[in-house]
């Protein structure tokens, strides 16, 4: 009993995920700063920004509900959390876990998008609402292709347990090399829809700061605000988390010490990406966002599927 | 969406960097109409300059701008030495030439830092930046400043271009060539740049013309304009030199032009600086300025700027009068916004190069009659027109 509190409230659970959030988000911008040919921020900087933001004071403005707009930020935070205690960290079994917890992940990872919008929906500010609602117009671009690029390893094992996947996916893919392909092609297909739901460049059209100043952050200040910060770090550690679990095999192959070393090596592969994309590209609009997500990401991760499909449940290979 | 919404930006909005207010209305995602005002950032220029000497004017007009500065103190100094019918030597029309180019070459990198930015491509932004600093050390070598050179004297230059600092500032616009032509590259090809820009704010030929579009705003609408060709000023005769223009229209034509001035002003330094005649800098002038008045044009980065000076004998300036590129520019700005998305209204506000604190200057309506529109109110009405109702502590 004590032990699982531990486990959920230390190690690798809510503590563990905020010291990496941290963690991850001075990395991502440290490579972006040295890709761009910068310094840098210092370690401590995203501590430092997250203690700034607590100790101010928080401004509600007097049109909002202020119910609603203080427990939103709150929301998002528990979603991104929960979600993290069924991925694998330091071996292949997560804290929790059951049959089909793929698809409780996927969904509480969409929580703090739909949180948004609807925070920018209650700020009652011109940009907030248009932050909100390209927000939700994003949500229907990427998201449909990242439930089929994760539910493409799935198809193949048979099973939707986060921790079985990762467990057999890499020897898996080794008896029958052929599956590389479609795995590979969803893996691509799911990193793009995942920088799409973390808002990060080319797809941070939310919260475009020459176009609508901070989206549906505008309002939001001080402790509230904080969380939000916190909360899309987390979110980067978890999606980037699921997709070294369910495409890489996680701490596939070691247990304990060595098998959190290749948990963060292969976190850190999966964030060095997300950091190249971000500095490759400029902002795209939501126009070019929408067709994207259509005519691009779903067709090729449909034709990812439907290869899993026709060679492995049709019994040719 | 039956009602329209209006999306406020500025005066203080991260868009911009200094203060000028847009209303838009918005229907969704498009721009049905598009309002814009001026006036925050007055800061009395022209008035100061009738209060100071010629001297001190040149000094005080070259901050109008933090980045034309030359072409503001050129302008000038050109307008008082035509009144005083004072012919400069060539070494001094030459090191003008150069300076100005370097400056422009300045303005336009910076440029491109600031569309990359306006667009999300913070890496364009980063990186066009870091170049630049390679002009502002040759303008460093060759005024002694970076930013407010202060190389202008009436009746010539200050500061004279030794051996040494010429060969400098040649293998600095070497490396500078290099790096324009990657950036002119990136703005090319790059596929998310290009996609920014490509029919994005079309400005047309005849709306250009009868907007009256001034520099690359214009050439990039193919309007064949230029000042330093066509009423050449300092050593601007004597230079070869193409005028870069474009027929796109859109942002990415007056991007394809600022890339391809930046190149050509490369060109046009280094045949200054190999082609440098011997001579004095500067001719000795009298201490008083003669009765008369000169309208003087210039190129700046943005476009012609007009500068009007009228003399009454004294030591001081009788009438200063700064018509600044972006104030010819922003008329055109409402057509080219106009059935856009939101989302490009950045990098259309963007494409003018705006500079909103050269251009403030006050104007006084006229009513229908001709008479002033203007009313004698008191402090209470004052009081009850504020924000804050209640007297400020």
């Amino acid at each position: 009993m004590l032990i699982e509190l531990a486990k959920i409230v230390i190690f690798p659970g809510f503590l563990f995920l905020l010291a990496y959030s941290l963690f991850a988000q001075w990395l991502d911008r440290k490579l972006y700063a040295r890709m761009q040919n910068r310094v840098g921020p210092p370690l401590v900087q995203p501590l430092a920004d997250i203690v700034k933001l607590f100790s101010k004071e928080t401004i509600i403005p007097a049109s909002v509900d202020a119910f609603l707009f203080r427990v939103l930020p709150y929301f998002a935070f528990a979603g991104v959390t929960t979600s993290f205690l069924f991925l694998p960290v330091y071996s292949s079994t997560p804290v929790t876990s059951f049959p089909g917890d793929l698809v409780v992940v996927a969904y509480l990872l969409t929580i703090p998008t739909l949180v948004l919008s609807l925070s920018g929906w209650v700020s009652c500010n011109v940009y907030s609402v248009i932050g909100g609602i390209r927000c939700l117009s994003q949500l229907f671009a990427y998201e449909v292709p990242f439930f089929i690029a994760l539910l493409t390893p799935a198809m193949l094992l048979e099973t939707w347990n986060i921790s079985e996947i990762s467990k057999n996916l890499p020897s898996f893919l080794a008896a029958h090399p052929v599956y590389i392909i479609p795995v590979g092609v969803a893996f691509v297909v799911a990193v793009i829809s995942l920088q799409g739901k973390l808002e990060r460049k080319p797809f941070d059209i939310p919260d475009a700061e020459t176009e609508i100043v901070a989206g549906p952050f505008t309002e939001y200040s001080g402790r509230l605000f904080g969380i939000f910060r916190l909360t899309l770090d987390m979110e980067m550690v978890v999606g980037v988390s699921l997709l070294a679990a369910i495409f890489l095999g996680g701490a596939m192959p070691f247990l304990g010490i060595p098998g959190l070393v290749m948990f963060f090596v292969k976190t850190f592969f999966i964030l060095f990406i997300l950091a190249y994309i971000k500095t490759a590209v400029g902002r795209i609009r939501i126009d070019h966002m929408v067709s994207f997500g259509w005519t691009t990401l779903a067709p090729v991760s449909i034709l990812a599927m439907l290869f899993v499909v026709i060679l492995h449940k049709g019994g040719l290979l | 969406m039956n009602e329209n919404v209006i999306l406020p930006i500025g005066p203080q909005h991260p868009l911009l960097k200094e203060p000028m207010h847009f209303k838009f209305t918005i229907d969704g995602e498009r721009i049905v109409d598009a309002d814009i005002r001026l006036g925050y950032n007055h800061r009395g220029i022209e008035k100061a300059c009738e209060a100071r000497t010629y001297t001190q004017d040149l000094y005080m007009i070259e901050r109008i701008c933090g980045i034309c500065s030359h072409t503001h103190a050129t302008n000038f100094v050109q307008a008082v030495e035509e009144i005083m019918k004072a012919e400069i030597p060539s070494r001094a029309k030459y090191l003008r030439v150069v300076v100005a180019e370097l400056e422009r070459i300045h303005s336009h990198l910076l440029w491109l830092g600031v569309a990359g930015h306006e667009i999300g491509f913070d890496t364009l932004f980063m990186l066009s930046w870091r170049d630049r600093e390679i002009v502002q050390d040759l303008l460093e070598i060759i005024t002694g400043n970076r930013v407010n050179y202060g190389m202008n004297t009436i009746g010539g230059v200050r500061k004279d271009m030794s051996k040494e600092e010429i060969s400098q500032c040649l293998a600095g616009l070497k490396t500078l060539e290099e790096q324009t032509l990657y950036f002119a590259n990136v703005a090319q090809n790059e596929t998310t740049f290009i996609r920014r820009v490509d029919g994005v704010g079309i400005l047309p030929k005849d709306i250009a013309i009868s907007h009256g579009a001034v520099g690359p705003t214009a050439r990039g609408s193919g309007v064949d304009l230029d000042i330093r060709r066509d009423a050449p000023y300092a050593a601007y005769g004597e230079i070869p030199f193409q005028v870069i223009t474009s027929d796109r229209g859109d942002v990415l034509g007056r991007t394809l032009v600022r890339v391809g001035e930046t190149l050509e002003a490369i060109k046009i330094v280094r045949y200054c600086l190999e082609h440098l005649p011997e001579g004095p800098i500067v001719v000795k002038l009298p201490r008083k300025v003669q009765v008369g008045e000169a309208v003087t044009r210039y190129e700046a980065p943005r476009g012609e700027c007009i500068h009007y000076v009228r003399a009454n004998g004294s030591e001081k300036p009788d009438r200063v009068k700064v018509r600044a590129p972006t104030m010819a520019n922003l008329v055109s700005i409402r057509h080219c916004l106009i059935n856009q998305q939101i989302a490009d209204i950045p990098i259309i506000v963007a494409a003018i190069d705006p500079c909103i604190s050269c251009t403030d200057r006050t104007a006084v309506i006229l009513k229908q009659d001709g008479s002033h529109k203007t009313e004698v109110i008191d402090w209470a009405t004052l009081r009850k027109r504020a924000i804050y109702k209640k007297p400020l502590k």
